[in-house]
């Protein structure tokens, strides 16, 4: 009984120390008055009713839906296809695993240069909108390249393809062949043995990842500012204005209903998907 | 507002930082700490000032390492700069006393943070250059003539009437809560090349012909004077005090821009220097709020942009050095060694060769050529190539100072960057504005 204990004791420390202690710090501190330049421990729902009461946390909220959305949709439709390309039409393991790590590769420069990269390639003046005035496709330049959701919905995805990929080649890599063959077998197109066969079994790699996106897009400021032009908002837009401004307690009851909405999110793709059954 | 023992500090603790000189000053904090302020403790007099280190934090503009190095050479101790925001360093200040010796903050920030108690004020007889300062920072006036703008102005939280009030002073008296160090004059920064005509006044930035191809700052506090200036000078509202709003002014305001926001008059929002000078240099913006070395940074890469004066005036900031409550015996004689140097013209002829002003720029004079004084303080053409203090060419000969002389740019100040009594609604407002 006593090495059970025992052997759990280093992770709970961990997970208490790193995990639980700080959101339980920001659970407390949420409910806590401010003024300028302090912090005045209370108990308080002003910070709660504000941000409820303001017309703005709900516009934020439903924006940050529509960049989580479309930036699902984007990185599931290419994360998928990038996988069954690398899991299906690649026959040689050596191959597929030179691919998958290339795939990697600008995953090893840091994410905001990767994002602030595509700021000469989209602007007025830019790559894209140079390149189509010379090939007289367009006569004026393009403005919703950038600083516009457009482009933020694009540096999401560019960020976070990978996430996409990775579970869902894993998923499909353990899915039998003799699966596949059985389907041919049967007579079903290559369409149904996707639809009935092999989508059905990503489902787990598909709800991972889908974790991965949802929970980065949605804690996401850097990329919202930066690729808006600071034109548009997010949940983490506005709570780092809170933070700059030393409204911490402010700051947290945002950051707890943040949480509180991604974990639904989460409670919701776990009942759809179980993850554990499937691993 | 006595709310210090009731109030806490930040739940992050500060850096630990167990220098050895950090241990010698543990007990001095710990004095401090009980007997309130006025505690002796035994000095280790013997220490030789050359080992004391002073920590200095603030607003990038100022920390130049250059600033260190010189003080290692004419002072003999140690100066550690760090760069921050205006946000961070208002944030440490109040969050986290123990992590710097001297601010380095902005005027308008000293209303938020002065109440915190974590900064002591200046001794005025122990400055060695008070005298040199300028009107601006002591009875407000830059002339005997001039009128006092509106906002937040220097003097007006320069002072205290002990070493412990928290309340500011009325006028002048022995307190002094910063040693103002640097400031200037902002305006809108244009693209001449790209509007082709001249520009006169603040409603240029809602002007329809720039539609998507204008910005504004989005720092609250500043964009909402920018952004005030504007209605203004539109003859759309009548401000009692642009820098201390009321509500139905803030609400007035915002809805304004709200409007120009969503018809698409902005291309972008600006939070960071680089961001503007950015936004300039590819034309993606032709007109927007702007500070100066960011327009001086546009010129040096070969782009046309002015730094337009208009006809409403500037909108102006200040900067000053605070001492830290934590401060006491030889440090503290440091310091004050330190601020007499800074005062003294050397770190004056750095700052006004970027194109900021010195506090005391008659002895900044002294550590600038002729030329360099005619073209950045007095206005005249530059006689030579103005080159920076780190060797970057900004102007040719024959170029003048947008805007003129030091008289005439500091002379048009409409308002002074401010924090308002309605703070807190406004930031909402604002906030509320970038979320539109």
């Amino acid at each position: 009984m006593m090495t059970r204990y025992l052997q759990i004791t280093p992770l709970l420390l961990v997970l208490g120390l790193f995990f639980i202690g700080p959101i339980l710090i920001i659970s407390i501190v949420s409910f806590w008055d401010y003024n300028e330049f302090s912090l005045i421990p209370d108990f308080v729902w002003t910070n709660y009713q504000e941000l409820f009461g303001s017309q703005v946390t709900y516009t934020i909220y439903l924006n940050t839906f529509k960049f989580t959305l479309l930036t699902w949709l984007c990185t599931f439709l290419i994360g998928f296809s990038v996988a069954y390309f690398l899991a299906f039409h690649v026959r040689s393991l050596s191959w597929q695993m030179a691919l998958f790590l290339l795939c990697t590769v600008p995953f090893l420069t840091s994410n905001i240069i990767r994002m602030i990269a595509w700021i000469p390639v989209l602007g007025r003046h830019g790559l894209v909108n140079s390149g189509l005035q010379t090939a007289g496709i367009i006569d004026q330049p393009l403005d919703w390249l950038l600083y516009s959701d457009f482009a933020v919905v694009l540096a999401f995805v560019h960020l976070y393809t990978l996430f996409m990929v990775v579970p869902i080649f894993n998923s499909m890599m353990r899915i039998d062949r003799s699966l596949i063959e059985a389907a041919y077998d049967a007579g079903a197109s290559g369409w149904q043995t996707l639809w009935q066969i092999i989508l059905p079994l990503c489902k787990p790699g598909i709800a991972i990842g889908s974790i991965f996106v949802i929970t980065l897009v949605m804690g996401d400021f850097v990329t919202v500012q930066t690729m808006s032009g600071g034109q548009s908002a997010s949940v983490g837009v506005a709570m780092n204005n809170k933070r700059a401004l030393l409204q911490y307690p402010a700051a947290a009851a945002d950051a707890m209903v943040l949480l509180v909405t991604v974990l639904i999110i989460v409670a919701l793709l776990m009942r759809a998907v179980n993850i554990r059954k499937e691993l | 507002m006595s709310k210090q023992d009731k109030s806490i500090h930040s739940p992050e603790p500060s850096p630990a930082n167990h220098s050895r000189r950090k241990f010698l000053k543990t007990g001095g904090a710990i004095a401090a700490g009980v007997a309130a302020a006025s505690g002796g403790f035994p000095m280790i007099w013997a220490q030789n000032i050359k080992n004391v280190t002073l920590r200095q934090f603030g607003t990038g503009v100022s920390n130049i390492n250059a600033i260190a190095e010189q003080v290692k050479k004419d002072l003999g101790f140690t100066l550690e700069m760090t760069a921050l925001d205006t946000d961070t360093t208002a944030q440490r200040v109040v969050t986290q006393p123990r992590s710097f010796d001297i601010a380095d903050i902005e005027y308008f920030t000293v209303k938020k943070v002065w109440g915190s108690g974590n900064l002591q004020p200046f001794d005025v007889s122990k400055l060695k250059y008070y005298d040199k300062i300028v009107g601006i920072f002591k009875d407000g006036k830059l002339t005997p003539t001039s009128k006092i703008a509106q906002g937040t102005a220097p003097h007006t939280v320069g002072f205290v009437d002990s070493p412990t009030s928290k309340t500011f002073a009325k006028g002048e008296t022995n307190w002094y809560t910063l040693v103002p160090t640097i400031y200037n004059a902002d305006t809108l920064g244009i693209r001449p090349d790209l509007i082709k005509r001249p520009i006169e006044s603040w409603t240029e930035l809602l002007n329809s012909e720039f539609k998507g191809k204008a910005s504004i700052l989005n720092i609250s506090s500043i964009g909402i004077m920018d952004a005030a200036m504007v209605c203004e000078a539109m003859g759309a509202i009548t401000y009692g005090d642009k820098g201390n709003m009321t509500k139905k002014e803030i609400d007035q305001t915002m809805k304004i821009f709200t409007e120009a926001k969503k018809d698409g008059q902005f291309r972008a929002f600006w939070k960071s220097f680089d961001e503007s000078v950015n936004l300039m240099s590819s034309g993606e913006v032709v007109i927007q709020s702007m500070w100066s070395p960011a327009v001086t940074k546009v010129k040096s890469m070969g782009i046309p942009c002015v730094y337009q004066p208009l006809k409403e005036g500037y909108r102006s900031w200040g900067g000053g050095l605070g001492l830290s409550r934590n401060l006491s015996g030889l440090e503290l004689e440091a310091a004050y060694e330190y601020i007499n140097w800074y005062l003294s013209g050397w770190v004056g002829g750095l700052l006004m060769r970027q194109g900021y002003y010195s506090a005391a720029p008659e002895t900044s004079k002294l550590f600038m050529s002729d030329d360099e004084w005619g073209f950045w303080f007095e206005g005249k053409p530059a006689q030579n190539d103005i080159i920076d203090p780190f060797g970057n060419k900004l102007e040719s000969a024959g170029a003048v100072r947008d805007g003129g002389s030091f008289y005439d740019r500091m002379g048009a100040v409409a308002c002074w960057n401010s924090v308002m009594d309605e703070n807190r609604y406004m930031v909402r407002k604002w906030n509320e504005f970038i979320a539109a």
